[in-house]
């Protein structure tokens, strides 16, 4: 590990840009709170009760001390040479967020919402999840918390991810199969949103992305932030430099936020969202929302989203559950209209291949959501400077997908 | 005068809603009208949406049936126009903001007005974000429809101030879907709007029953019914016309008898 002074000094602090989202809940003309009457006051008490315990040192110290001490923090910054060398560009870093309690990232975010769960005095959650891994760390973050929990999931997700149903079960929540629409991760939402409205007093819905209305895209980015700011002090330690490029799957795009809401000021980091492609966006049956969506207003946010002439929400498709969502969260969309950011559309077929090497090449059986990220890389490792460093957050682990993976190869196994 | 107004000129409204397109566009003209001529004040079309999240299951079929019918946006906008040319009673969309603001604020607002369509009833869109559609609404003349729930609060001064049309009193938490009682202060909310506004006020959600909407009458300026109608509608897809007039009528008188028995002057109509 490079000694010099530069490391010591830490990572340089860029010139802040205004403050995203404005009070309203802006950014840009995207994000805000469109949602039924029922739950706008609501809204404002957790947007109160959140800016409280953000300034409160105490939340602060015990959200902390369970990312420490529970969640596993800080994550591992790996440098994944066999991967680096196989691909013959910049030298990668994987963001080990798999290694986290729960097998990903969601865990960050949970401990946060349902600590604030516990201090607005709330004793039950709820939660939407598509490929489960939200509805597993909020299970767990309620069974540590002592509050009740309930999970809502598509019917093809229970499917698709039955494992993860019960884990759930085995954490003490009740998981609803969820049967209107498409079955999978937007009807989850939906129903949550019903379920919000029926029983809002003693409830907090624990959205599991940065979308929703306002302040859920502020507050899951707050909470997911821990990634990209390790990430800054980790690279730096090691190398002195910020890196060239930070890239991450993106879905409603929580991991994708965590990590590059520290490099939005640093011009010279490249930000890369990869959304799921699934047969490839010309066929129609696919989840790539920036590459093929446009701007609608849905599950309380103006943002952009899978939709066709009449503004019906489109049905999506992706292998993944994780990115099988019509939509984006508004900060992604900003940052892509800004051009700070941009996205790339990764196919089912890719992102299946960069599964499998990185299985091989460095021995990490990553999340399918995760190996879209990964799969960029496969597709333009040449794009980025040779000797630099590019980031890319393993946002989960695999064993979820293996069953499936498995499938799509054309191998039946029975679990 | 908003044209929605009139609605709550013959004593107590009583207020019915059926998805546009439910079964299909035509069956759904012939249910409107007959709705009306039962005694229906105000007819509430909706707009059928992929994910209606303020709706519950019955409704939530109405909108998957008709959208397998073939339904668009520009059908509805026909089906709203046949119906008004055939009938005074004021016409309303209920319909989530995506299509709106897909279709374009200004261009939705003018067709509205073409279709003989008064007011927007947009659950999804609270009074904080109403400000990026009143101006095309209000150069069309179109009512932008505001929602009140049991949890509004200090917010209903607020809502009140700047309703037009009539005020949408949600009756309690949840979805939408017939309710056996409603637990909700209706009166107290009722109180707190009147305080504000001379718009009337219409109780929604969870209404279904002749004894409901009698009670409503007594508090409020009129009753909203939709997922009663959709399930009879659900239930006999083919004839349901009659059914839904007898249904309406019984509603509507309901409403008169209730509202006679402590005020005579308002069930008649005499005042407002």
């Amino acid at each position: 590990m490079p000694d010099t002074p530069a490391a010591n000094a830490g990572p340089p602090t860029p010139t802040p840009s205004a403050p995203r989202p404005t009070r309203d809940g802006r950014f840009g003309d995207f994000g805000g709170r469109y949602i039924p009457e029922t739950l706008m006051n609501e809204l404002f008490a957790l947007e109160r009760a959140y800016t409280e315990a953000k300034a409160d040192p105490v939340f602060a110290a015990e959200l902390d001390a369970l990312l420490l001490s529970y969640a596993g923090r800080p994550s591992l910054l790996y440098r994944a040479d066999r991967l680096s060398e196989e691909l013959g560009g910049p030298t990668i870093w994987l963001k080990r967020e798999d290694l986290n309690h729960t097998g990903s990232h969601k865990i960050n975010n949970v401990l946060g919402q349902t600590l604030l769960a516990k201090r607005m005095g709330k004793t039950r959650i709820i939660a939407e999840t598509g490929a489960g891994q939200h509805g597993v760390a909020a299970a767990t973050a309620a069974a540590l918390l002592g509050l009740e929990c309930e999970i809502f999931m598509g019917e093809e997700d229970t499917i698709r991810q039955a494992l993860n149903v019960y884990r759930m079960e085995l954490l003490g929540a009740t998981v609803h199969p969820v049967t209107s629409g498409t079955a999978t991760l937007k009807d989850a939402v939906n129903e949550a949103m019903r379920e919000w409205t029926r029983r809002v007093d003693d409830t907090l819905y624990v959205l599991g992305s940065v979308m929703g209305p306002h302040p859920f895209p502020v507050m899951v980015r707050d909470f997911q932030a821990v990634i990209g700011h390790e990430v800054r002090d980790q690279l730096w330690a090691r190398t002195g430099k910020l890196p060239d490029a930070v890239i991450a799957c993106v879905g409603g795009g929580s991991n994708a936020i965590g990590l590059f809401h520290a490099f939005v000021d640093d011009p010279t980091v490249a930000l890369v969202g990869c959304e799921a492609a699934g047969e490839g966006v010309e066929t129609g049956r696919h989840a790539a929302t920036m590459a093929a969506g446009s701007v609608g207003v849905f599950h309380g946010m103006k943002s952009y989203f899978c939709q066709d002439d009449d503004g019906q929400i489109a049905p999506v498709y992706s292998i993944s559950a994780g990115l099988d969502y019509p939509g984006i969260g508004p900060e992604h969309s900003w940052l892509r209209d800004t051009g700070r950011a941009r996205y790339v559309p990764i196919t089912d077929e890719q992102a299946v291949s960069a599964f499998e090497l990185l299985a091989r090449s460095e021995g990490i059986i990553c999340a399918i959501e995760s190996a879209h990220a990964i799969a960029h890389l496969v597709a333009e490792a040449g794009s980025y400077p040779a000797g630099g460093n590019v980031v890319v957050c393993l946002s989960g682990r695999g064993d979820k997908d293996v069953a499936a993976i498995a499938r799509y190869r054309g191998k039946d196994l029975h679990e | 005068m908003s044209d929605i107004a009139r609605a709550f000129d013959h004593g107590p409204a009583f207020i019915a809603f059926l998805t546009g397109g439910d079964p299909t566009i035509e069956q759904s003209r012939q249910y409107a009208l007959a709705l009306i001529e039962g005694g229906a004040d105000l007819l509430e079309i909706g707009i059928p949406f992929s994910d209606p999240i303020a709706e519950g299951p019955v409704i939530q079929a109405a909108n998957v049936r008709s959208l397998t019918a073939g339904a668009t946006i520009e059908k509805i906008f026909g089906l709203a126009a046949s119906i008004h040319a055939e009938t005074t009673a004021p016409i309303v969309f209920l319909t989530y903001l995506n299509p709106v603001f897909h279709y374009g604020y200004d261009a939705f607002m003018k067709r509205c007005a073409e279709a003989g369509v008064s007011g927007l009833i947009i659950p999804d869109l609270p009074y904080e974000e109403q400000g990026e559609i009143i101006p095309a609404a209000r150069a069309h003349g179109i009512d932008v429809i505001t929602l009140v729930a049991p949890t509004s609060a200090d917010r209903i001064a607020r809502i009140a101030d700047d309703a037009t049309g009539f005020v949408y009193l949600v009756s309690s938490l949840g979805v939408t879907g017939a309710r056996s009682e409603i637990t909700t202060d209706l009166g107290a909310i009722r109180e707190a709007i009147r305080a504000r506004t001379d718009t009337p006020v219409a109780v929604g959600f969870g209404v279904h029953t002749p004894d409901q909407a009698g009670a409503i009458a007594t508090q409020a300026d009129g009753a909203i019914v939709g997922s009663k109608i959709v399930s009879i509608i659900a239930e006999h897809p083919d004839d349901a016309a009659g059914y839904l007039r007898d249904y309406a009528a019984s509603m509507k008188q309901a409403m008169v008898s209730a509202l006679a028995e402590t005020s005579p002057a308002d069930a008649a109509g005499e005042q407002r």
